[in-house]
């Protein structure tokens, strides 16, 4: 066999698309992913200050305030009476993603996404078959937890452990020893279960994916009549389970389920082109 | 494909009890070790303006606009396994104190008010109080008239003074400070001339005596 760094899921893509439009999606992602960081960390780098702060909370070009909605609930659930910047940041956030999908924050920005698809790939290249299974509904009650910790403790609980911040906030403000957290996500993903981490635990993904349940923007499997049943999307997909109905069923093509990271992976992976990014479609 | 069968009320009510469960167990783990995150980290000191320590937990969001707001790279956040809990700001006087900028620039660009965005002037800052920890190593005890901590206080005279006294039988200026005038920026800290500072700043927590507690647990 001929050692190839080519995705097992996007194989059948590449051979009928050819590298490039097989990897469209992916590209635009982690473009996405390291411009956020990247402008972040040019200030601190580079003296190159077009925003200042981190995911939780920035200022952009010195007057536009962005904060994370779930840091600011957790904020709110610990008894906080927040100032309005961040009040305002957090809902300048929301409504962004009310519009392009919650979970495109898994998709598009989050630095986790990079370690977890980084394992997943690893993991199907070594032949890792190992999955322990875990509820999908686990990261809700970690999510619920978390609120309630908030609540009891009077802190922003999560942050104390969160990966997600950890990752981002260590990357454009030093990491320290947060890197065993990280590489305990990786270890997760790679040995003990398919995409344990964002598929299944991390509450971050599921707060991001409540608040864009009713999202504008939508992946459609548009050109289900087409599809051959490689399975190439089902094997590429964080989330499987959201697949089914819009490329099986015979209601809407719109891919509706909150846990869709609009990452557009099913598009690049079809070698047939059934799915597209478009706009909800609630009915046929 | 057979159908499942839709689950029943009976189970419905099983599932969510199992998951309000769960979720009440993981908050309560995650409480427990919030808990005990927070009780070491007593010894850090937060930027000007900073809220009650409890208060600053629930209101900071880990953000660092106040870390790059500081012209003097004064702040930083915490990394894992710093003294003070993940993420949030905080300062070493003895390697970087606060330079006590007349417009606190720090606490203007939090977003959250976790600092106090309309604090009226640096002098009303509370990041902690110095305490003379080292009577036995600080020079003036020694009667050597050191004094470098009274001579680099940016609020000299009133936060820090020299007081002669008698001490067995020897005449000595002391190093005092004053708890009132005192912001806590840690100057005297850094400049002082021992390997380990005999002068620290203290959270006034963990620096102050008093009276004894209020019942919601602060000092009077
Ligand atoms: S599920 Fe969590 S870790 Fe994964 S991409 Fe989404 S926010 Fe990041
Ligand atoms: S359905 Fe497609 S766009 Fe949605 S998460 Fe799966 S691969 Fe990504
Ligand atoms: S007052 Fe000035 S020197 Fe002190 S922490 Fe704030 S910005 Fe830094
Ligand atoms: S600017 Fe405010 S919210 Fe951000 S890290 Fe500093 S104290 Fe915390």
């Amino acid at each position: 066999m001929r050692l190839s760094l080519t995705a097992e899921a996007r194989r059948e893509g590449v051979a009928a698309k050819g590298w490039v439009r097989a990897h469209k999606w992916w590209i635009l992602r982690r473009l996405t992913q390291l411009t956020a960081l990247g402008v972040f960390m040019a200030g601190p780098l580079a003296g190159i200050w077009l925003v200042r702060g981190n995911f939780a909370s920035s200022e952009i070009l010195g007057f536009l305030p962005l904060s994370d909605p779930f840091i600011a609930v957790q904020s709110l659930a610990a008894g906080a009476v927040l100032a309005r910047v961040a009040l305002l940041g957090a809902l300048l956030i929301t409504l962004f993603y009310i519009v392009v999908g919650g979970r495109a924050y898994c998709g598009w920005i989050c630095p986790v996404n990079i370690v977890t698809d980084t394992a997943y790939w690893l993991r199907e290249k070594l032949g890792i078959t190992r999955d322990r299974k875990l509820d999908r509904r686990t990261r809700l009650w970690v999510l619920g937890g978390a609120l309630l910790a908030s609540l009891l403790s009077g802190t922003v609980a999560w942050e104390f452990v969160n990966p997600v911040s950890l990752l981002q906030r260590g990357l454009i403000f030093g990491l320290g020893a947060g890197w065993t957290i990280i590489a305990a996500v990786f270890l997760l993903d790679l040995l003990i279960t398919r995409r344990g981490w964002c598929g299944h635990l991390c509450p971050v993904g599921a707060f991001y994916g409540i608040m864009g349940k009713a999202s504008v923007v939508r992946v459609a499997a548009s050109r289900r009549e087409a599809c051959t049943n490689c399975g190439a999307c089902f094997q590429i997909c964080t989330e499987p389970h959201v697949i089914t109905p819009a490329l099986k069923g015979r209601g809407t093509m719109s891919i509706l389920n909150q846990d869709c990271l609009n990452c557009g992976s099913c598009i690049d992976a079809c070698p047939v082109d059934v799915f597209e990014i478009s706009v909800r479609r609630n009915i046929r | 494909m057979a159908k499942p069968k839709p689950p029943s009320r009976r189970d419905l009510l099983t599932s969510g009890a199992k998951a309000a469960g769960v979720a009440c167990l993981a908050g309560l783990s995650l409480t427990a070790y919030v808990e005990s995150a927070r009780r070491a980290e007593a010894t850090a000191l937060r930027p000007p303006g900073a809220l009650p320590e409890d208060d600053f937990q629930g209101a900071c969001v880990r953000c660092g606009l106040c870390v790059r707001a500081c012209p003097f790279d004064t702040l930083r956040l915490a990394e894992l396994g710093e003294e003070a809990p993940l993420g949030t700001p905080f300062f070493v006087a003895r390697e970087t104190p606060c330079f006590m900028c007349a417009d606190v620039p720090c606490a203007k660009a939090c977003p959250t008010g976790a600092l106090d965005r309309d604090i009226p002037s640096i002098r009303q800052a509370d990041m902690g109080v110095a305490v003379l920890v080292g009577h036995e190593s600080c020079l003036n005890y020694k009667g050597i008239t050191c004094s470098i901590c009274h001579r680099v206080c940016p609020i000299r005279d009133e936060a820090i003074t020299l007081e002669p006294q008698a001490i067995r039988g020897r005449r000595m200026v002391i190093p005092t400070v004053h708890s009132d005038k005192c912001t806590g920026c840690g100057t005297c800290e850094k400049h002082c001339v021992l390997g380990h500072a005999a002068i620290r700043v203290l959270p006034r927590e963990l620096g102050l005596g008093g009276r004894g507690r209020n019942p919601a647990g602060r000092a009077v």
